[in-house]
């Protein structure tokens, strides 16, 4: 027993100073180390090989992710590009191709568009503001913030059938704008949330305890001081969250969006199309030329949602380097 | 003129409290919206469990809700769901978790100033747009591959919704991988470990419990993904393990109900809310336990 003890001890320690000497030669003898002393060896070779083609896999994982979106644009672009004039713009939509225009889905959205904004700013900024400025570490608090962060999980389908219960038949709002819009309020809410709350956490506490030592109150300190330094990361979140919502389609469809709309909305209570329900019409129809004016529907809402994110990051990159604490 | 109005104290203190409260009701109306999306959702199941058994709906393998007999097994909805998923996720892991090592592990300053905005383009196409995707370019590539292809098909459809949660894991991974402190991948070249090394055996277990909620979170984005199944994958509610033929997710079974004259009230109008009670608990499981995860696992908080 103790011979044996002693053996492994003293081959423990061979193979430590072995693996000393090994490791600390300098780098351009690591083929000798490769080959004369292969069970301590280090390998370099070999692992240096491994490591080049792992960074050879990873930029081909990344240049198919970015192709997919060039060949996605090429795709649309080269099939929606010849039907896109102005004729298309400001005709409604019809049985035949050449006369078929977005001109209601257009009005539609932005009919949408304009009255998510108005119900879900106030209500997600203010959400943010209590969160954030009131409620912090309370239990409330804490459990409003786990709520959002599940309903941000929700299929958007589910607020459908949400808005279809509640907007279009219990609160009797019909299959309108009005019905509609407060859908896709519930449905960004958690995004301006959550997007509003991390713009206030950006602003120090020194500017609150200034107003403070002035004499604010809280709500003092908050509206004129607090809310404007956040506005550029609000105003961010609000950008993103809306052209979310111009692209959603689902919860439309469930609260009664059609397809074939030949009128541009004349109120709150119309009936309304939006241009992804347009899209998604013409995209489920079996001839090709639908598929193209598809395609022409789609390069205007990109066209929509890409002016929209320039703006955002426009805001975000303006305002955010003169604003340094 | 002040910037604080003076007033009474008495005023002031109301308005505050006034305010307070206001914000309080914003607050709550997500609150109001998760009971609201629970007591809909359990009210109008409720009503079409009293005419079809729970046992009849979860395992029945028939689901023909609009032809007589009419038949309500919900299973080859819920397997055409599965299918989707899991397609989606074998081009989207592995792709997603790709470029989230590379952006935050291999990636420049510069690179990744211009990598990150093209995946939250890529994040922000509407879903309805890679439906037109799938039906006028993946499924016509899949035609010349395979001639069997249906016009609609699973495999488009789980192909670009694998496309689409691509961005969400890169950019949770990325999110993940960067909360590993710079200090444990310096241990790690010290020892002389390779760049591949410390990646795959130090950071990406470090974040493990992160990359893990990424996968599962857009997992549970594919099963409620709508309008690229909807339009891709066809209207064909049949039990089938082929990628190449036309089956029919939950969602795009509540897409096609929407879309035609159902009556309120009649069966074929609850159908969508039982399934639609189906597709909310099974998401919401798989986001809890994506957080739990996080929250249980965590290596290092966030920097």
């Amino acid at each position: 027993m103790e011979t044996t003890n002693a053996q492994s001890n003293l081959m423990k320690g061979m193979v430590r100073v072995l693996s000393l000497t090994g490791i600390s030669r300098p780098v351009q003898n690591s083929k000798d180390i490769a080959e004369k002393e292969s069970d301590f060896s280090v390998n370099l070779r070999w692992r240096r090989f491994k490591a080049n083609a792992f960074r050879v896999v990873l930029i081909g994982t990344v240049t198919l992710a970015v192709m997919m979106l060039l060949i996605l644009l090429y795709e649309i672009i080269r099939q929606g590009a010849g039907w896109l004039n102005w004729n298309f713009i400001t005709s409604f939509p019809s049985r035949f191709p050449a006369k078929a225009g977005i001109w209601s889905a257009i009005w539609g959205s932005l009919w949408v568009i304009t009255f998510t904004a108005i119900f879900s700013i106030p209500v997600g900024v203010g959400a943010a503001v209590y969160l954030e400025e009131y409620a912090k570490r309370s239990r409330l608090g804490n459990l409003i913030e786990i709520n959002i962060s599940n309903l941000a999980g929700v299929p958007s389908i589910i607020y459908g059938l949400l808005g279809l219960v509640v907007f279009v038949r219990a609160m009797a709002l019909g299959r309108s704008v009005t019905s509609g819009a407060l859908t896709m309020s519930l449905l960004i809410l958690p995004v301006i949330i959550v997007a509003s709350r991390e713009a206030l956490r950006g602003v120090p506490n020194t500017i609150r305890e200034a107003a403070y030592a002035l004499g604010a109150t809280r709500w003092q300190a908050i509206s004129a001081h607090v809310v404007p330094a956040a506005l550029p990361g609000i105003l961010t979140g609000i950008i993103l969250s809306l052209s979310r919502a111009i692209g959603e389609t689902a919860p439309l469809i469930l609260v009664g969006a059609v397809a074939y709309v030949a009128f541009v909305p004349e109120g709150p209570s119309s009936a309304f199309t939006v241009l992804p329900i347009q899209i998604f019409d013409w995209s489920s129809r079996p001839q090709e030329s639908f598929h193209e004016l598809a395609a022409a529907g789609i390069l205007v809402l990109l066209i929509f949602l890409l002016t929209m994110n320039a703006a955002a990051i426009f805001i975000r990159d303006r305002y955010q380097r003169r604003l340094k604490w | 003129m002040s910037l604080y109005a003076a007033s009474s104290a008495r005023s002031r203190q109301f308005k505050e409290e006034a305010v307070k409260l206001l914000l309080l009701l914003c607050a709550m109306v997500s609150v109001v919206t998760t009971c609201g999306i629970v007591y809909v959702l359990v009210t109008e199941g409720l009503t079409f469990f009293q005419s079809v058994s729970p046992i009849e709906f979860l395992f029945g393998k028939v689901w023909t809700p609009m032809i007589e007999p009419k038949q309500f097994g919900v299973l080859p909805l819920f397997a055409g769901t599965l299918q989707i998923a899991f397609g989606a996720g074998v081009v989207g892991i592995p792709l997603g978790l790709g470029c989230g090592i590379f952006l935050s592990e291999y990636a420049s300053d510069g690179l990744r100033g211009v990598l990150k905005p093209i995946l939250e383009i890529l994040a922000g196409i509407p879903t309805v747009v890679y439906g037109y995707f799938a039906i006028t370019t993946v499924t016509p590539v899949l035609t010349v591959l395979f001639p069997e292809t249906e016009v609609f098909n699973a495999a488009s459809a789980a192909i670009v919704v694998g496309i689409m949660i691509l961005p969400m894991i890169a950019s949770l991974c990325d999110d993940a991988l960067r909360t590993v402190p710079i200090s444990v991948r310096q241990a790690g070249y010290a020892l002389g470990a390779t760049k591949l090394e410390v990646s795959t055996r130090i950071v990406v277990p470090g974040a493990a419990s992160g990359i893990f909620a990424s996968f599962v979170l857009a997992l549970s984005r594919a099963i409620g993904e709508t309008m690229a199944v909807t339009l891709a994958a066809g209207a064909n509610p049949v039990l089938t393990l082929n990628p190449l033929e036309s089956i029919q997710t939950m969602t795009a079974f509540m897409v096609q109900i929407s879309m035609g004259d159902v009556v309120a009230g009649s069966i074929e109008y609850q159908t969508i809310f039982a399934v639609g009670l189906l597709l909310f608990l099974i998401t919401l499981v798989m986001n809890l336990s994506a957080f739990w995860v996080v929250r249980r696992f965590r290596k290092y908080k966030s920097q």
